[in-house]
């Protein structure tokens, strides 16, 4: 006996409310983006400079006498949390400690990073520095200018690339669902203000061909049920579409999430948030491409006249063999 | 019908082959890590019996290849420097001085007399006192200008001259600056790779970044601020003629001079003339010795042409005192006694050994030519490094039992095919990095888990569509085949657009991410191969020994 995580032969309608969902949807990118414009994210030094600086200790980190310790270097703005992870070792006590950039100085000093640290082992004698990244507010800059240029440059190849193998009614509704997975995904960070640096960036665009990838196996069926079944309503071909593939749908979203749990629980706190919003990618990216991507094609609708007759004979992978 | 060439088995399979061969240096990676070493330092001629013993320990006829691991694994150090290359256009111009002074000197009865005037750091600003004289001041100063070569423009030259008023005004051009930038960039690689070397520590990675920046990444080095030491001193060695000496350090050094204080005896300066005689870029050797007192010293020599400016400079001064000026301090300020013509000599403050050792090597490798700014740096310790592996490896595992129980769990036979291409397909990755001497890095594993969920996505379109195609009862060899037909395009049109995504994290990222960014990408190029090519083979060889009459996929 065969797992099925989808009985064979589904038929939901996926469409019934399709104007609810796509007014769900904009609800939660308005709140998403609310969020982000009120509490803003909580950017790593990567973006904004700064000094991070991970500590190990075989005592209790205490937040209090630390930042009593680094308080009177008078840097500014420190924050200092504590780090818990279930891969840690009992007498392993971790802190992160950041430090904000220094006003008018571009480049990072070697003085203010060993004051801290002598500061800390004045009261921690066996604390040890594990790692100390450091980063310029003019480098900073140029990542944000970077990051950005490379989540749009990302959307717009791809919006190329589907209009090119599609329609542009396709290529708009994959744009969008993109649009409101990379906001949502924003959202929560901001929300719960996880740390937003550089590797969040590569996870965001990661989201990004998640969703695709997932859009694109939907519109590719519904691209062949259009020729398919010539006379039904549009709805009804789309409905058939994601019906068919919805077994896939769900075997790749659970066999992604498998691994990415699997990460997130065992793979160290250095790497948690990243995973995060790949975990939170895959499970909006697979809602995204049946609730926007093709609602959204349900309402700029498709051109019906393919004149065409099959649907892999002007297809030009259809003689491909091996 | 299910059939698949002869030739393109064998070279599916010698494909497969050769990835998990690559692959395989891996599995041994600390055994092979030494042996590498061993071979390296063999060939400088290390031919020791430890390194002999450790070279043995791998056959030479292995591959050993290995995946290099990320700083953020391994430990080490991170800087991003930037070069100031406008620091090299003041001493430029600075050079300039006396050479357009010696020019403009016969020219005195037409243009009156010269002075040099205070002016910004990259601009040479001298007043005549017959203005009427200009046009040949400036005819006389453009004759000093030297033709470059550019891509672009042809027959530019290195300086622009202009008059305003009374005043002559030398710049650099514009081509001459880039050019100059070009250079002092170039010249800080090389310079900093040489520091690294001399310390020896295993890949270090010096790489240009943009047009002015220096990236520098050294594995188990222990901290950033200890790299910086290495490559941070400048060692900017110059011989300068001496104006006066004075215990004020607010004393006017004059126009065209500067103050700098004594290295060794606090509270002395010198005023100095700016513009060196040689500098310590015509140096060819420096070596630790002592003095005729035992003291530690360092002996150096000067390039023909160094050689020869010492030689005219010590003829003509003989009597008077001349500076040795090392990053804005002098050394020493010893009194011309003879002149020195062979273009050596000695250099003697108070050392110790080891500083004279240190400054030995800082003169050899060569100063750098500007100053670098420190912009971004970052220090992992190898714990940190050593426990995200431990984490990662115990992850990936896991993941990946999951996916392959999960897998046969839902299709059976057709599972284990997938099962085995997607083990084929980790091996596939492994042996591209080692080939392509890729670099692992935290979300590079991360990528290579993405990898594992993904990679059974073609194989999971296939098994679908074949399950639909069964139902509308074809034969089994039909079904499959129109399986894997149909689920073609959907697999290509996937994984192509994650892999535009790909193209520009690696393009747009750097350091980690871009560690992410080949994995990923390496990551869809073998998964697409397994999934159309190793799955559907294994089909297909199944498929001819057992000859089904009904398939449950």
């Amino acid at each position: 006996m065969r797992l099925r995580l989808v009985k064979q032969n589904t038929n939901f309608d996926f469409f019934k409310r399709w104007k609810l969902w796509l007014g769900i949807s904009g609800l939660m990118m308005v709140v998403a983006f609310a969020s982000f414009m009120i509490q803003g994210l909580n950017f790593g030094i990567d973006f904004r400079g700064g000094t991070t600086i991970r500590t190990e200790s075989a005592q209790p980190v205490d937040i209090g006498v630390y930042r009593d310790a680094i308080a009177v270097l008078e840097l500014g703005d420190v924050s200092i949390t504590e780090v818990f992870d279930p891969t840690f070792e009992d007498d392993q006590n971790v802190a992160m400690i950041r430090i904000q950039a220094q006003d008018g100085q571009e480049a990072v000093t070697v003085d203010i990073i060993s004051a801290v640290e002598a500061a800390l082992q004045s009261v921690r004698p066996d604390i040890q520095f594990i790692s100390v990244e450091s980063v310029g507010p003019k480098v900073s800059g140029e990542l944000i200018q970077t990051a950005v240029i490379a989540v749009v440059l990302a959307i717009g190849a791809v919006l190329i690339y589907i209009w090119l193998r599609f329609e542009w009614q396709f290529a708009a509704g994959a744009v969008l669902a993109l649009v409101h997975d990379v906001i949502l995904t924003i959202g929560v960070f901001s929300e719960l203000q996880i740390r937003f640096d550089l590797a969040i960036i590569a996870a965001l665009l990661t989201i990004v061909g998640y969703s695709l990838n997932d859009t694109v196996v939907v519109f590719d069926r519904v691209r062949e049920n259009l020729r398919k079944y010539k006379k039904k309503p549009l709805a009804e071909v789309l409905n058939i579409s994601i019906n068919e593939t919805l077994s896939r749908t769900f075997m790749t979203s659970v066999t992604t999430l498998l691994a990415l749990i699997a990460l997130f629980v065992l793979g160290g706190d250095v790497i948690r948030g990243f995973v995060f919003a790949m975990i939170w990618g895959v499970i909006v990216g697979t809602y995204s491409s049946i609730f926007v991507a093709s609602a959204a094609l349900l309402y700029l609708g498709v051109k019906r006249d393919w004149s065409k007759p099959d649907a892999n004979a002007g297809n030009q992978y259809a003689n491909i063999d091996a | 019908m299910l059939q698949i060439d002869l030739w393109k088995r064998i070279t599916i399979l010698l494909t497969c082959l050769a990835g998990l061969w690559l692959a395989m240096p891996n599995a041994f990676y600390t055994t092979v890590e030494r042996h590498n070493d061993a071979v390296q330092a063999i060939e400088l001629g290390a031919t020791t019996a430890e390194n002999e013993a450790q070279r043995a320990e791998w056959p030479e006829w292995l591959p050993s290849g290995l995946v290099n691991l990320g700083l953020d694994l391994r430990g080490g150090a991170h800087l991003l420097a930037e070069v100031k290359v406008e620091d090299v256009y003041a001493s430029r111009m600075d050079a300039y001085w006396p050479e357009i002074r010696d020019a403009l000197r016969p020219e005195r009865p037409t243009i009156g007399t010269i002075r040099l005037q205070p002016s910004p750091s990259d601009e040479v600003h001298v007043r005549i006192s017959q203005p009427e004289g200009m046009p040949r001041a400036l005819e006389v100063v453009r004759g000093l200008a030297r033709p470059i070569q550019t891509l672009t423009g042809v027959g530019a030259n290195d300086i622009e001259v202009r008059a305003e008023g009374d005043l002559l005004i030398v710049t650099l051009s514009e081509a001459e600056k880039l050019a100059s930038d070009e250079r002092t960039v170039q010249q800080s690689l090389e310079i900093i790779r040489r520091r690294i070397d001399e310390v020896g520590t295993r890949e270090p990675t010096i790489q240009r970044q943009g047009t002015d920046r220096i990236l520098i990444q050294v594995p188990g080095i222990g901290s950033a601020a200890e790299l910086k030491e290495i490559i941070g001193t400048t060692a900017q060695l110059t011989f300068n003629p001496v104006v006066s000496r004075g215990s004020d350090e607010n004393a006017n050094p004059g126009i065209g001079n500067k103050l700098v204080p004594s290295l060794d005896e606090p509270g002395a300066f010198y005023t100095i003339e700016a513009a060196p005689v040689v500098t310590g870029e015509e140096l060819v050797d420096a070596q630790p010795a002592f003095d005729q007192n035992g003291r530690p010293a360092v002996n150096f020599r000067f390039n023909t042409s160094g050689a020869r400016k010492f030689g005219d400079y010590t003829a003509e001064n003989i009597g008077s005192p001349f500076a040795i000026v090392l990053d804005d301090e002098v050394v020493s300020a010893p009194t011309i006694q003879s002149h020195i013509p062979g273009g050596s000599g000695i250099i003697t403050g108070r050392f110790t050994v080891e500083e004279s050792t240190n400054l030995a090597i800082l003169l050899r490798a060569g100063a750098l030519p500007a100053g670098l700014e420190f912009l971004e740096e970052r220090t992992i310790g190898p714990e940190l490094g050593q426990d995200s592996i431990d984490a990662g490896k115990i992850a990936t595992i896991v993941a990946f039992v999951a996916v392959l129980v999960f897998m046969f769990l839902s299709y059976g036979l057709f599972g284990v095919f997938a099962n085995v291409a997607l083990i084929i397909n980790i091996g596939l990755i492994f042996g591209l990095l080692s080939m392509i001497g890729g670099t692992l890095t935290l979300p590079g594993i991360a990528g290579i888990v993405l990898t594992v969920g993904m990679a059974v996505d073609a194989n999971v379109l296939v098994f679908e569509r074949i399950r639909e195609e069964l139902k509308s009862a074809k034969g089994p060899a039909r079904a499959i085949e129109l399986g894997y037909e149909k689920a073609l395009s959907a697999i290509l049109d996937a994984n192509i657009t994650t892999f535009i995504t790909a193209v520009i994290l690696f393009a747009m990222g750097s350091g980690p991410v871009r560690g992410f960014a080949i994995t990923l990408g390496l990551g869809i190029l073998t998964s697409v191969f397994t999934a159309i090519f190793v799955t559907r083979l294994m089909i297909v060889i199944w498929f001819e020994r057992k000859r089904p009459k009904k398939i449950e996929v």
